[in-house]
């Protein structure tokens, strides 16, 4: 981008990004619409999570999460813990974004074999948040909840001082169950495309290629998953 | 045309300055301590009446949108693109803050149909 050869006025803006002769986005075809495809998929969730943000914004009471959310699967702990399970679960997902971007920067280097361990690591992370959705929803089963079901004493889930209502706890029960059966179906597929980039890199594909590009663009659909787990967990878990 | 001749510049130095390990796991720890917050929050201001949960609400936006930024600019890389890549992606999100505006304008005629 050198401006020392330039002579006149009209040679600089041949050198401007949108000069023609060159991409101004400088990235490669699929990539670009990985991006594109994500921008779609942001629409979608954030459709659903506005929906239900309207929802719960015309009502006059809802369930609150830390009176739900209060049992530790796989331990003894029923009660009395609340959002710790919801913890460990976004933990686990952040930490497999790490994994990731670990991979995506060894495969800048070409390394294949750390590419190879941080995919592995990556894809266990994901089977460990799948495992944990798993627990949590049949936890929620057997308490009752599902699509068009709830327990028949609901009394519990209400914040004091507000009256509890049969209609919004059905409400919460059927967005939680769609939204976070989206994001956990997001992540399923996530952990699919992992693998079969995995077996890729064993493979050596990319080496023959001499690009890792394809971890970069996996890459970006995880960390996108992670995105909305940030937003599913603060407007179901926290607010 | 001194503006985009800085710009490029910018850019050109930004494609060098990529994520290494030691700035992964710098975000690492930012995401994870924002969690932490967002938890002390959750389970000890507002349990306690330290804070009330129209004063916390907000407060877990904010965090919440710090976390988007640190994921989307840093492991998703979107802040050492292209500046043109960088608006194709953000500028149409604006759709979504209409949609919010929209449907919480809504939500209020809602409550009178109750």
């Amino acid at each position: 981008m050198s401006t020392t050869a330039v002579t006149s006025p009209i040679d600089e803006v041949k050198t401007t990004p949108w000069a023609g002769g060159r991409s101004p986005f400088s990235v490669e075809y699929g990539k670009m619409m990985m991006w594109f495809f994500l921008l779609s998929d942001a629409f979608t969730f954030s459709s659903l999570l506005i929906a239900y943000g309207a929802l719960r914004f015309s009502a006059t009471a809802w369930p609150a999460a830390d009176h739900i959310f209060q049992s530790v699967p796989l331990t003894s702990i029923e009660h009395g813990a609340p959002l710790v399970f919801v913890g460990i679960m976004t933990f686990i997902l952040i930490m497999s974004s790490v994994t990731m971007v670990l991979g995506v920067e060894a495969g800048h280097r070409g390394a294949r074999k750390e590419v190879a361990w941080w995919m592995i690591a990556t894809v266990i992370g994901g089977f460990m948040f799948l495992g944990c959705q798993a627990l949590e929803w049949s936890h929620l089963f057997h308490e009752g909840f599902g699509w068009g079901k709830m327990p028949k004493e609901i009394g519990e889930f209400f914040p004091d001082g507000t009256k509890p209502s049969a209609v919004y706890t059905q409400q919460f029960a059927n967005l939680f169950f769609t939204i976070t059966g989206f994001h956990g179906f997001h992540v399923f597929t996530g952990v699919i495309i992992n693998i079969i980039i995995l077996v890729n890199v064993l493979l050596g594909t990319y080496d023959r290629r001499g690009t890792y590009g394809m971890v970069e663009k996996v890459g970006l659909y995880w960390h996108f998953v992670d995105l909305v787990w940030v937003f599913v967990f603060t407007f179901f878990y926290l607010v | 045309m001194s503006e985009i001749k800085h710009t490029e510049i910018h850019e050109e130095h930004a494609e060098h300055d990529t994520m290494t390990r030691k700035k992964i796991w710098n975000v690492f720890f930012v995401l994870l301590g924002i969690t932490a917050i967002e938890f002390f929050i959750a389970l000890y201001l507002v349990p306690k009446n330290i804070v009330p949960i129209h004063v916390a609400n907000p407060i877990y936006i904010v965090l919440t949108l710090a976390k988007a930024f640190y994921i989307v600019a840093y492991f998703m890389h979107l802040k050492f693109e292209k500046i043109g890549m960088v608006y194709s992606i953000l500028v149409p999100t604006l759709f979504i803050i209409g949609l919010i505006l929209v449907l919480t304008n809504e939500s209020h005629h809602w409550v009178d149909l109750r």
